[in-house]
């Protein structure tokens, strides 16, 4: 216990904080610093190891297009439905210009970018969030966009790869948000009534009513290390049950083991483990093609 | 004595001095009756008023009426021979969520409902009407066994959301729900859902998708309650009168938004003030809901609930 005090305290010690001076040094973007262990990484490097620390292999967040990089073989990924614009149904103070300003910062039209590309060779469909936009929130368009792509999927017998990031529910637009949940588990229910594999990636974080709805009903579940997945905010249960929560509350660990997940799949294998649960599940006609 | 609402004040202090005023006359030999009468047609008339004019914070005081009927309440008037099924056969059972079987006009039903408690020690083991994962596996497992014998399901939502708990989390509140999403789009035989009372966020949801979606009068519905809400956007839980508002969560609205199917008129001043009565008015909706979907194959009642659900949201191509 004591030693365990002096270790951490050693730890801290080691971390050098630049001073105010040393950051002006470093132009803007060139270095990053790990969130997790401090350690200032150039950003080439960065991402060359798909966004994850070379020094304790915290997983950054990634945009979406950054995603469509890792994954998908050269020049395959062509996205769709771009053009789906936000309304403010509710008339919410500051909303259209929240989103307005996210779409110029992330050049996405929402929160989730969707399309059809190859993994190892295979068409799927895809829908990938970011939660650089609105935290990833799900509004109408990101419901009728995942909603069109698991469609698209469905037309074309392909399946479908859903990478969630997402706070949940895009509180502005009220109880329309809510029936997205409705909306996207449909066209799901009838893309696996025709035998079609769903592949869900939960990445940080995967909460609200992202995880209560499509996250949670891949044929196959998996997330990324560390990935913070759940129901309710940490915050809010803590009030509720009045006692402090384990520090692997959440996680994609503690998912595993409570039976939530198949697997956790480091960023590095990623590629490859979609890549063979999809090879996995190509009917057998379309194997030597 | 029931509980009085703050904005039911002039009504309840009304409807005393006519009490008074009846007890005078009868113990004393002046007739007030002239005044009497005066008295009742205005009281009639500020009843319409009031209860006419609920702004949307008013009716999420009347949707959270502690003497608001509950599901229990409804099943007991709506349903002969209802049995109660307990368990979702993994883990235990959740007392939020009731659930069994009856005949509806003759004919076998299966009903779900979520079930808040009528004072604290019933709320306790009710959890106040907030479920666990328990509660939406045992829902599922009664709508399965519905299909399999063509039984039309009956969901009564009243919540305000699913339970945010440690054990909740453990065992997969995000899936139960999402399970339920998944499987209720695929089920065979009609579904109706109706808002008896709360209705937040997917802990509702979880029981709603259905082929009519309908909701009591003064009960509300939305992504997350109005406090909630509140303190997410504006920082102040406070606010929660304004947001009601705002974020459009009364049945009017949402039957103008196209978001539910129809509205069950209530008792004038909530439901709570004539159970029975209420209870009629529901089975009327009922009757004509089930009609609706009568004879209906399954293939076509998926189809149905798949349309329902496609077109929501709003935005622009």
């Amino acid at each position: 216990m004591i030693r365990e005090l002096f270790t951490k305290h050693k730890r801290k010690q080691a971390i050098t904080i630049p001073s105010a001076e040393a950051k002006n040094d470093v132009p803007e973007g060139i270095m990053t610093k790990c969130p997790e262990c401090k350690e200032i990484i150039l950003t080439k490097d960065l991402m060359k190891t798909a966004k994850v620390c070379p020094k304790c292999d915290h997983h950054f967040k990634m945009t979406a297009w950054e995603r469509v990089e890792c994954l998908f073989d050269e020049d395959t990924f062509e996205s769709m439905d771009n053009h789906l614009k936000t309304e403010n149904p509710l008339n919410f103070p500051s909303y259209m210009e929240k989103v307005a300003s996210d779409k110029e910062q992330t050049g996405l039209n929402e929160a989730v970018l969707t399309g059809t590309g190859k993994i190892g060779g295979i068409e799927v469909a895809a829908a990938i969030m970011d939660s650089h936009f609105r935290m990833g929130s799900m509004g109408s368009v990101v419901g009728e966009k995942i909603t069109r792509a698991v469609e698209k999927a469905t037309d074309l017998g392909l399946p479908i790869i859903i990478f969630s990031a997402s706070g949940g529910a895009r509180m502005q637009e009220g109880i329309l948000s809510l029936m997205q949940m409705a909306k996207t588990s449909v066209a799901l229910k009838r893309h696996s009534e025709r035998g079609l594999l769903f592949i869900s990636v939960m990445t940080y974080p995967t909460t609200g009513g992202v995880s209560a709805s499509f996250a949670s009903v891949g044929d196959i579940n998996i997330a990324e290390p560390k990935a913070l997945i759940g129901f309710a905010g940490r915050r809010v249960i803590e009030q509720t049950v009045r006692e402090k929560l384990p520090n692997d509350f959440q996680t994609a660990e503690f998912q595993l083991n409570h039976g939530q997940l198949d697997a956790v799949v480091h960023r590095e294998k990623m590629k490859e483990t979609l890549s063979k649960i999809i090879r996995l599940h190509v009917r057998e006609e379309k194997v030597h093609e | 004595m029931s509980k009085t609402l703050t904005f039911e004040e002039p009504i309840i202090k009304l409807r005393e001095k006519i009490k008074e005023l009846e007890e005078f006359t009868n113990s004393s030999e002046v007739d007030l009756s002239k005044e009497i009468e005066n008295l009742k047609i205005r009281l009639k008339n500020l009843e319409e008023d009031i209860y006419e004019n609920m702004d949307p914070w008013e009716r999420v005081q009347v949707a959270r009426h502690p003497e608001r009927p509950t599901s229990l309440d409804y099943i007991g008037e709506l349903f002969e021979d209802f049995i109660e099924f307990h368990g979702d056969r993994v883990f235990g059972d959740d007392a939020a969520i009731v659930g069994g079987i009856g005949f509806f006009d003759n004919k076998p039903v299966t009903i779900i409902g979520q079930q808040r408690g009528r004072d604290t020690k019933e709320n306790l083991k009710r959890n106040f009407g907030m479920p666990h994962p328990d509660g939406y596996r045992k829902a599922l497992r009664l709508m399965k066994q519905a299909e399999k014998f063509q039984r039309p399901i009956i969901c009564l939502i009243d919540t305000k959301g699913a339970y945010p708990g440690k054990a909740a989390e453990e065992r997969g509140q995000s899936e139960a729900i999402a399970r339920n999403l998944v499987e209720m789009a695929g089920l065979k035989v009609p579904v109706i859902s109706i808002v008896i009372g709360e209705g937040a966020s997917g802990g509702a949801l979880a029981i709603g998708v259905a082929n009519q979606f309908l909701m009591l009068e003064n009960s509300w519905c939305s992504v997350i309650s109005p406090e909630g809400a509140a303190s997410i956007l504006w920082r102040d839980a406070s606010l929660a009168k304004q947001m009601a508002e705002a974020m459009k969560i009364t049945a009017p609205h949402l039957k103008e938004m196209g978001i539910i199917d129809d509205i069950i008129p209530e008792v004038m001043g909530g439901a709570h003030r004539d159970p029975k009565k209420q209870s009629e008015f529901i089975r009327e909706a009922l009757r004509n809901s089930l009609a609706a979907f009568e004879g209906m194959d399954g293939e076509s009642l998926i189809e149905d609930r798949y349309s329902k659900y496609r077109n929501l949201g709003v935005f622009t191509e």
